[in-house]
């Protein structure tokens, strides 16, 4: 907003209506304007420097009044970022350097030409392409809450209420009653995102309905899965959405206090959520009287400091009343006694945003997205060894294939698929024969996975699953709060017991183990953090027990992953002695000269890799057991024809 | 006036008031439910599971803590099965680590009913015992004491213990109120040395 600028206090819908219409009017449509994501993933990128230099060449240029530059949240495809749109032709560049920029502003916005080089090219056929809905990434995506990501700059509210923000609001305060509103939402039967997938408006109704006062909502953006940013994306690009959302929940629920939780670590959603909440207070869209009705509501931050274990809803209410976040027994659901054992009503970020979309397009629209049981879109983070990384947005009921193949353009390096891990760290991996699982919630849990908050991690033929599962139970050990026993301990016996089995000390005992201890933790532990956590486990077990069997009974790492059951190995038929990996080698590991095959001496060596990344040749062998075939030194080189 | 709520315990008709527990209804109709980090006079905890029962409701059976779930009308609750036996000498065994295979007062009564290796999982050299399960008591006593916690819970995770905090040790010095509540027996006395290490010397590494 523009200084000296008199803020609008909306008192009415018709107030509403009239400062939209205002923004519009003084919005040229054919404005050349660029939108470039300044999210975590492209500023990483060095999004904040195209930025900069689009603002000096704008200036060199004198058409710093003629170009409107929006530094707008995640477009989705991270992985070619930093992104950027162009409007109004709708010209989509990827990972622009800033040195692109000159070129940029003298021949797309100038003279409308589009630079082939930066265009989307597609990894497999070469083609460029230059329309958004053709790009296969985005062709099969239902971007209902990330679309408007790419439009909106979060930390102008005009922009939010330009696209028709807030409308949401205006009709469930003006048109609704809050019972109403609670109908209308069980009626879409939208289900929590958080993970659980709790109907949204059952757990509402019983807020509004448990004796107490004050209430309270709150949003959940604890997000601590390795790899997963959907609700950071949200938060950062479009918190507005989230805020609406919010509001309206309060209004159904009758609360006049909200919570929105967010981690430390994301700096830029804190920053961009708290400027939402201090221009929503300047507009009276928050705050006492909203928009000229008898409703009051206020909103604060509190900023968690990074426990994974805090995203439990009990632990998260514990940390916002200012304790060590630890969860605490749910048997009385924290909808009925929560915050300060009033009733609260806690949904993740991602549910919240959905819920403006469903009070303005009714719940029968969205009851045609997705599957009956499972209606709308959900937000995926799509990453590991696929061609196409970022966040996705698609309807419940797409296949797991269609994500991973059509969206995500299959397995990197032509590789084969293994496994793909949802749900994030307690999770499961779920593999090849179930590809064809239309993904909702409740068939990923019948594989014993679960959809979780949405992370998705896709695992090629060189992973090994008991490595896997060592790497998510070293993640919950790290992250478990230790107030009960079963989770406590349990994880603590289950990494020593897969790090065993990884190092090649696996023994039947370990397998008897992991069966007794998981029982218990899945069926005693305190918070779902401890029940959930055995699911890497019991899911890499019961899909892959071969390679369990592989490493205890023969020592043997199919995958060739784990360090202490492979070795390298130079093929004496391959190796053209020159001399390569022996000057890279940090051990001294190798000897050789020249016409002399080279011989790796396994005791020296570290497995460090570089030899048998190093190697034009492909002489370098990873094997597994780690037991070479006797090798002489003094072999003649076998030259290649 | 509460309600009274009629449920079934291992069989057993068993009347209670609302808000009871599972776990304080099964007490008043004679049966026992192990406990460890359960104490009457203080608001239940949840944190041991050991108390773990098998309910049943709409057909839908469940394991929950009782010390910690509310009575319900209609409810059938089984205090043992093998299952049941099979996650307490679990829990256990899986205590042990922490508290070590030289453990008195309930751990090892506990062990000997269940049938519990308590070296199981200590043979694994995962820690090294302090005879203790976490289990809060003596820092939930403590902090009815009005010490407003000389000890308490540092670090997270596996790396949870229970310290002293220097500047309230003075307290810990003459008061005795947590004495005999510890499931293991390691707070057999108070006084001049007490049974906790001073947070500081944890984080300096002197402990």
């Amino acid at each position: 907003m523009k200084e000296g600028c008199k803020i609008p206090r909306i008192n009415s819908p018709e107030d509403l209506e009239k400062l939209r219409e205002e923004i519009l009017a003084k919005r040229d449509p054919n404005r050349p304007c660029v939108a470039i994501c300044v999210s975590a993933g492209c500023s990483s990128l060095g999004s904040l420097q195209v930025v900069k230099s689009f603002r000096e060449e704008l200036e060199k240029q004198g058409l710093a009044d003629k170009v409107d530059i929006k530094a707008t949240g995640c477009m989705g495809f991270c992985e070619l970022g930093p992104r950027l749109a162009i409007y109004p032709k709708e010209i989509f560049y990827f990972k622009v350097k800033p040195e692109d920029v000159p070129e940029i502003v003298s021949k797309t916005i100038l003279k409308g030409e589009v630079i082939e080089r930066l265009l989307y090219k597609d990894p497999v056929t070469g083609e460029t392409i230059r329309k958004l809905e053709d790009i296969p990434f985005y062709k099969y995506q239902y971007r209902l809450l990330l679309e408007n990501n790419a439009k909106i700059d979060p930390k102008n509210i005009e922009d939010y209420i330009a696209i028709g923000g807030y409308k949401a609001l205006a009709k469930a305060l003006f048109q609704m009653t809050p019972e109403q509103v609670i109908e209308e939402i069980k009626k879409s039967n939208l289900r929590g995102r958080g993970g659980g997938g709790f109907p949204a408006g059952r757990k509402w109704e019983t807020t509004r309905n448990a004796p107490g006062e004050p209430k309270y909502v709150i949003v959940n953006c604890d997000e601590g899965d390795p790899g997963a940013f959907m609700d950071r994306s949200l938060m950062e690009g479009n918190p507005h959405l989230v805020l609406e959302g919010l509001i309206i929940g309060a209004y159904a629920i009758g609360a006049s206090q909200g919570y929105i939780y967010v981690r430390e670590e994301y700096p830029l959603a804190v920053e961009n959520i708290t400027v939402a909440i201090q221009q929503a207070r300047e507009y009276g869209l928050l705050g006492k009287n909203i928009m000229g009705s008898n409703f009051s509501f206020d909103v604060e931050v509190h900023k968690g400091a990074g426990a994974f274990v805090s995203g439990e809803s009990s632990a998260l209410m514990t940390a916002i009343e200012g304790k060590v976040g630890e969860p605490r027994p749910k048997y009385i659901h924290t909808a009925v006694k929560g915050i300060r054992d009033k009733p609260s009503c806690l949904n993740n970020v991602e549910t919240w945003a959905n819920v403006p979309h469903i009070i303005l397009n009714g719940a029968e629209w969205f009851l045609k997205i997705g599957t009956p049981t499972s209606p709308g879109t959900k937000i995926f983070s799509l990453v590991g060894k696929v061609n196409n990384t970022g966040l996705v947005e698609v309807p419940m009921g797409i296949t797991l294939r269609d994500i991973i193949f059509k969206i995500g353009g299959g397995i990197r390096g032509g590789k084969k698929f293994k496994a793909v891990q949802t749900g994030g760290p307690s999770g499961g991996v779920i593999p090849e024969q179930y590809l064809d699982t239309p993904v909702d919630f409740d068939s990923l849990t019948k594989l014993g996975s679960m959809m979780g908050s949405g992370g998705m991690i896709v695992m090629d033929e060189d992973t090994c699953m008991v490595d896997v599962a060592r790497f998510f139970i070293n993640f919950l050990l790290e992250e478990s709060c230790g107030k009960c026993i079963p989770c406590r301990e349990g994880l603590r016996v289950l990494n020593k017991v897969l790090t065993d089995i990884c190092e090649g000390r696996g023994s039947e005992e370990h397998l008897r183990i992991i069966e007794d201890v998981t029982e218990t933790m899945k069926e005693a532990s305190l918070c779902a953090l401890g029940t959930t956590a055995v699911n890497p486990v019991l899911t890499t077990l019961n899909y892959f027990r071969d390679e369990y069997e592989a490493h205890i009974k023969e020592r043997r790492c199919p995958a060739k992953v784990c360090k202490a059951l492979t070795a390298y190995y130079i093929n004496p038929d391959k190796c053209q002695a020159c001399l390569i990996c022996l000057r890279n080698c940090p051990s001294g590991a190798i000897k050789g000269e020249r016409d002399i095959v080279h011989v790796i001496d396994q005791e020296k060596c570290i497995k460090c890799g570089i030899c048998y990344a190093v190697c034009p040749f492909g002489a370098v062998e990873k094997i597994s057991p780690p037991v070479p075939p006797p090798v002489r030194y003094g072999i003649k080189v076998k030259r290649k024809k | 006036m509460s309600k009274e709520v009629v449920l079934e315990i291992d069989g057993k008709t068993v009347k209670a008031k609302e808000g009871m527990t599972l776990l304080q209804a099964a007490k008043s109709a004679g049966i026992e439910i192990p406990t460890l980090c359960y104490h009457e006079e203080m608001e239940p905890y949840g944190a041991c599971r050991i108390c773990v029962v098998e309910i049943e409701r709409n057909g839908r059976k469940r394991i929950v803590a009782s010390c910690c779930y509310p009575v319900e009308d209609g409810l059938k609750v089984k205090t043992r099965s093998p299952k049941i036996d099979r996650i307490r000498k679990t829990i256990l065994e899986l205590a042990a680590i922490t508290a070590g295979e030289d453990v008195g007062g309930k751990v090892a009564s506990l062990a000997y009913e269940y049938n519990a290796d308590l070296s199981r999982f200590t043979s694994m050299k995962l820690t090294t015992p302090m005879k203790c399960i976490l289990c809060g008591l003596c820092v939930r006593r403590c902090i009815e004491a009005q010490w407003d916690n000389a000890i308490d819970f540092v670090g997270r995770g596996v790396n949870r213990r229970i310290a002293l905090l220097p500047e309230k040790a003075y307290a810990c010095k003459t008061c005795s109120y947590c004495y005999g509540i510890c499931p293991t027996g390691r707070i057999t006395s108070v006084g001049p040395n007490p049974p906790f290490p001073l947070v500081t010397d944890i984080l300096t590494g002197r402990e």
